[in-house]
């Protein structure tokens, strides 16, 4: 019979598969955003599996918002990065510390 | 017994896919592999019992976000090769700090339980047999939060103004409509009257 701690674990490997892409691709800001992605993902299965867990609605309602900002950031970074990429012909994260003040 | 056999493969599925993300060698891959991703974790939501918030994220994510990268991807072109460069130094600071995410993880995993007072104090109880899982999210989101449902919407607001005004750019040389001054027009700044002598032209 499949669980709560089934779906916690499949969460928690998404959640580490997010984590270790950002390292994995320190150069590529498009590969870093959608391990955000991932991450945000593993967060919402892990409200929905609580959610119908302890039979209560509230973490549903939770994991919609996420989502919302989710794509919203999605959305933001997306716009920063076609912008940069217009100024400077690139996109390795590495260059970016010359905006510094 | 059916249950089980599709938990596993939407868990292996989207395991495997997201591992795929973020290892492949085109990132345009990695955008597919982030879609097929998403769709196994819809199925989960659905083994779940959460209906609509897998709708929505076959919807939202795969419909929206995951085409906007791909949008992205095609249109820059940037030099992915490159980019790639020293990945394996990074593999080893990754894999540790990966790991140690990864036993944190299975420490509190290994450990915790629901205390008795959390089922008391549930906000909104699951409604009751036979109301679909849409229905009774909707009964809630509109009432009781629907001042963070109001919020939501103004982040997304917020969040296209935002990439209207940091994408928009004027280029220089292109006619524009603008109608204040079509409208400020009189015949005094419309009308040049000149006079004409006989057989001679302007």
């Amino acid at each position: 019979m499949i669980g709560l701690s089934h779906y916690l674990t499949v969460a928690a490997i998404l959640f580490t598969i997010g984590i270790f892409g950002i390292f994995l691709n320190r150069k590529n800001v498009i590969i870093i955003m959608m391990s955000v992605e991932l991450i945000l993902l593993a967060v919402n299965i892990n409200l929905v599996a609580f959610s119908t867990a302890l039979n209560d609605l509230v973490g549903q309602v939770f994991a919609l918002l996420v989502l919302t900002v989710a794509a919203a950031e999605a959305a933001i970074g997306l716009a920063i990065l076609v912008t940069y990429f217009r100024n400077r012909g690139t996109i390795a994260v590495d260059d970016i510390t010359l905006m510094k003040g | 017994m059916a249950a089980t056999l599709f938990f596993y493969l939407f868990a292996a599925l989207s395991v495997a896919s997201a591992v795929m993300v973020i290892s492949a060698r085109n990132p345009v891959h990695s955008v597919l592999f982030l879609i097929l991703c998403f769709f196994n974790a819809a199925g989960l939501f659905i083994l779940m019992g959460a209906e609509f918030l897998a709708m929505i994220l076959v919807v939202v994510y795969v419909g929206a976000v995951a085409v906007l990268f791909l949008f992205v991807v095609m249109m820059l072109d940037v030099d992915f090769v490159k980019l790639r460069e020293g990945m394996a130094n990074y593999l080893p600071v990754g894999g540790v700090i990966g790991l140690i995410v990864m036993v944190e993880l299975a420490l509190v995993f290994g450990t915790w339980t629901i205390s008795p007072d959390a089922l008391k104090a549930a906000g909104a109880p699951a409604p009751a047999a036979g109301v679909s899982n849409t229905a009774a999210l909707g009964e809630i989101l509109y009432t009781k939060y629907v001042y963070w449902f109001q919020a939501s919407g103004l982040v997304l607001l917020v969040a296209m103004v935002g990439a209207i005004v940091l994408t928009l750019r004027h280029k220089e040389g292109v006619k524009r409509q603008n109608i204040a001054e079509q409208v400020a027009r009189t015949p005094a700044t419309a009308i040049e009257i000149r006079n004409v002598e006989p057989g001679q032209g302007l």
